[in-house]
This record gives C-alpha cells, sequence and structure tokens, in this order.
C-alpha cells in the first residue's frame, strides 16, 4: 500500500492552480495558431493574435492570463490501494487551493453563501470530485474554470425519440445563445447519457481532454467532427465579433441511462482552457 | 488600422465611431462590476451623490486580480456586461457616455445608448495580462471594502477595444455573426 502525505498534496496541488493560471497549454495555443491560419474575419484575426500575445506575457511575466482565476474543480483518481496520512483528501485539496491562490495573486472569486454572497478570500471551496480505481496512486486533474462561461452552460432531458438530430440542435442552440458571452472560442464540452446530474458531471469531465484528441468511440468521435464543423459555420467567431472561429474543439462522453431517458449537458469553456494534472 | 480616442470623450468622437471599429483608448477610466453598481443604484435611489462625476465619462466592467510587488494593477480582462444591465439606464441617463465590457446588452440597454448618443465597447475577454499594460495608474476611490470590486480610477494609454455598440443603433454581435454565419 502506498502512503501519500497530506503536505505532498497541498503543494502539489497549489503549484498547479498557480501553473493553470500563468501556462496556457500548449493543445490550446496550437489550436489559436491553426485557427489563425483558417480565420476568415480580420477582427477575429486581431482578436486570436491579442490572445496568442496574451498567453505569452502571462506565462514570461508569471502572470494569471485572465483576471477570472476561476472555480477550482479537481477530478481525483483514487486508487483504492492508497492511503492518505496526516488529514482528509477534500482538506488538503483546499489548503493546496487556499496556498496557490494566495502565493500566486490570483483573484479570490468564491462566495461563502450564494444568498449573503460574501467572498470566501482564499478561493476555496473547490469543487472536488472523487473517483475509486484500481491500484495505489493519487491521481488529481484540476481546472481552473470561469464563470462567464459556465454561466452560459445549460442541460435539458432530452426525449429519446429526439435523437441525434435533437441532440445537435439542442447543442447549437446553446453555442448560439452563448454568442460573446462565454469569451468564443470555445471548447465544447458535451455529456449525453447517464441521469440529471450524471450528464452534467460527465459534460465538465469532457473538458479535461486535451484539445485535438477525439473519442475513442468512433462513432462518438465522427459526432464530435459533425459539430465541430456546425458550430463553425454560426458565425460568431473570435469574442463573438462575428467570424470562422467559434470553437477550438468539442468533446463528448457518453453514458448508460434509462430507456425512458435522453439527458444532455453542454459545459461550455472559455479560451482561457486551464488545466493541470498530477500523479503522487 | 485602430483609431485613436481621448476618454472622458468628445461628443463628435463618440458620433464617428461605428460598431465594428477598432479603438485605442487613452486617458481616464472608472472601474465598477455588479457590487460597485447595486450601491451607486442605491446611492441614485436615496438621491445621495455618486463616487464620481459620470457626466461624460466611461466605467470600465472588470475586477482585477491583486497586482504583485512592483505592478501597477494584476490581470484586468472585461468581465460580462449584462450582469450590470439592470443598472445602466439610470447613469446613461446621468451623462454617463461609455461602457467597456464583454457580451451583450439588454434590448433597454441599447435604447438608451442611442438615445444618450453613447457608446459600448468590448474588450477581450481573457486578454487580461496583454490589457494590463495598457493601465498605467490605478487609484482606488471608493468601496475599498469591495476588494477586487471597489471602484478604482485608471489611467490608461492604448487600451485595445471594439465598438460593439455605437450611438447610431448598431450592433456588432448581430451584424458581425449574420456576416460569417452559414447555417
Ligand atoms: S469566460 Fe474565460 S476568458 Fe472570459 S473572462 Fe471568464 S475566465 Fe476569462
Amino acid at each position: 500500500m502506498k502512503v501519500i502525505h497530506y503536505e505532498d498534496i497541498v503543494e502539489k496541488v497549489a503549484e498547479m492552480c498557480i501553473e493553470a493560471n500563468y501556462d496556457l497549454g500548449e493543445d490550446v495555443m496550437n489550436a489559436f495558431q491553426a485557427a489563425l491560419k483558417t480565420e476568415q474575419s480580420e477582427t477575429g484575426k486581431e482578436v486570436l493574435s491579442q490572445l496568442i500575445e496574451n498567453a505569452d506575457i502571462a506565462t514570461k511575466q508569471r502572470v494569471p492570463m485572465c483576471q477570472d482565476t476561476g472555480t477550482v474543480v479537481c477530478i481525483v483518481e483514487l486508487g483504492q490501494d492508497c492511503h492518505i496520512t496526516g488529514g482528509s483528501l477534500y482538506d488538503a485539496i483546499n489548503d493546496g487551493i487556499r496556498k496557490g491562490y494566495g502565493d500566486g495573486y490570483l483573484r479570490n472569486s468564491i462566495v461563502k453563501d450564494p444568498l449573503e454572497r460574501k467572498n470566501t478570500d482564499d478561493n476555496t471551496p473547490g469543487i472536488i470530485h472523487i473517483e475509486m480505481v484500481e491500484g495505489d496512486q493519487l491521481s488529481i486533474h484540476m481546472t481552473a474554470k470561469g464563470g462567464g462561461a459556465e454561466n452560459m452552460s445549460d442541460l435539458k432531458m432530452l426525449k429519446p425519440s429526439d435523437g441525434i438530430q435533437g441532440i445537435k440542435d439542442y447543442i447549437l442552440d446553446v453555442v448560439r445563445v452563448a454568442g460573446p458571452n462565454a469569451c468564443p472560442p470555445l471548447v465544447v464540452g458535451v455529456g449525453i447519457g447517464g441521469n440529471f446530474e450524471r450528464c452534467a458531471y460527465l459534460a465538465k469531465k469532457s473538458l479535461f481532454r486535451p484539445i485535438g484528441e477525439r473519442h475513442k468511440d468512433l462513432e462518438v468521435a465522427d459526432l464530435e467532427v459533425e459539430l465541430m464543423e456546425e458550430i463553425n459555420r454560426l458565425g460568431i467567431g473570435p469574442q463573438g465579433m462575428g467570424g470562422t472561429t467559434t470553437a477550438l474543439d468539442i468533446k463528448i462522453e457518453v453514458e448508460a441511462c434509462h430507456i425512458a431517458a435522453l439527458p444532455v449537458a453542454v459545459n461550455l469553456n472559455c479560451h482561457a482552457s486551464r488545466h493541470k494534472e498530477a500523479t503522487l | 488600422m485602430s483609431k485613436h480616442i481621448q476618454v472622458p470623450f468628445k461628443k463628435e468622437d463618440i458620433l464617428a465611431l461605428r460598431s465594428g471599429d477598432r479603438v485605442l483608448l487613452t486617458g481616464t477610466v472608472y472601474t465598477a462590476r455588479d457590487a460597485a453598481h447595486k450601491r451607486m443604484a442605491e446611492q441614485i435611489e436615496k438621491g445621495a451623490p455618486l463616487p464620481f462625476d459620470v457626466e461624460n465619462q466611461v466605467i470600465y466592467y472588470v475586477g482585477p486580480t491583486p497586482a504583485k510587488p512592483g505592478q501597477v494593477i494584476g490581470s484586468a480582462g472585461p468581465t460580462t456586461s449584462s450582469r450590470m444591465d439592470k443598472f445602466t439606464p439610470a447613469l446613461l441617463d446621468m451623462g454617463l457616455r461609455g461602457m467597456i465590457g464583454k457580451g451583450y446588452r439588454s434590448e433597454e440597454v441599447k435604447k438608451s445608448i442611442v438615445k444618450n448618443q453613447a457608446i459600448y465597447f468590448g474588450a477581450i475577454g481573457g486578454s487580461a495580462a496583454l490589457i494590463s499594460r495598457s493601465i498605467k495608474s490605478v487609484e482606488v476611490i471608493a468601496y475599498d471594502d469591495l476588494g477586487t470590486e471597489a471602484i478604482r480610477k485608471l489611467e490608461i494609454e492604448n487600451f485595445p477595444v471594439v465598438v460593439i455598440n455605437d450611438a447610431h443603433g448598431n450592433d456588432l454581435y448581430r451584424e458581425g455573426v449574420e456576416k460569417y454565419r452559414q447555417i
């Protein structure tokens, strides 16, 4: 059995929070460069160039690429033969967030109570999902998720008879309604199946897959490709100012569901798609 | 290809701008987002003076990250403007001339922009490190207790924006999308 210390988790999570906010992932940067070559609108190109320059400045000067440094969401794969000492895993992750957001001069964007709305002043609590897996390792996948794109996300309980066309129409509608508000170019995360809460989780989880990587199931991969083309024909473009790059990618995850159900969730992510992962 | 404009505005400058124009702003703007707008609305309701005279001024919707030692301001890109829509027409009626943010405005705000010959600029959401470089000085002038949401006076130089809603009723979010829409 492997033993992992509380403090090691704190340090790792703190480091991930800072790096995710300062260093745009290579997958996003490559997607910006590719989009710059195909984008039809001059303003759209200008936006993409500024985003590339912005990412460069953030990395070189060690500052956050966006002022909304987000809600921290962690998907943790906890090996069943792994033992954590020194405190609870949830506390360790939250301590890591507290440290990372403080040391990294990141913005605290969490309120303690949705009604009273008083800031917790340390960006905790994060949203932590733990999945039990085989083995003795602890893997943490984290994202700093911006509020603008999260606010334009949506979920719908479709009817099985709505079929693939119904799913596509719905996803295109969510992207259309979001328009400029979600800071396009977007990464569109989709969960299909499960139930009410599970499809939302699948949509979120799909966003952890790197840009450019297709689903392993060929049928789902084809649907991703088709939808990607259609989304980019909506005309929304970079920052919603018109253009041919509305999404950098779309990710779909599917799961078993009830015979009477076809739940679909669309979790939008902005271009500041910030992810890190670490295995302890 | 960008136009250089001084803020606060001259009326002719506003009337000469059209949706889609790329503009570099230089001068003074004030920051305010959700909580500061709520407080300003309460002041207006009470008939109390606002923390700054809004006449001819520009409000930038932003809540920056904390400045690192040696920095003028942290990363400071725009936040979603629609959350301020409820409070905006009253400020425009009091003489506010411009707003910088990102995302759609309500029909009511768009009408008020035309009526008051004002303007709405979009800054690039998520371009916060780059935008910070055009902010030369920062002074908290009110609501310090709101932290990132306090009202700040910013001196800006060549601050990059795009005209979204001009004083003539044009809307880049509508026209731009129509131009490139294929479905
Ligand atoms: S939606 Fe994303 S890019 Fe836009 S302001 Fe929020 S975090 Fe930044």
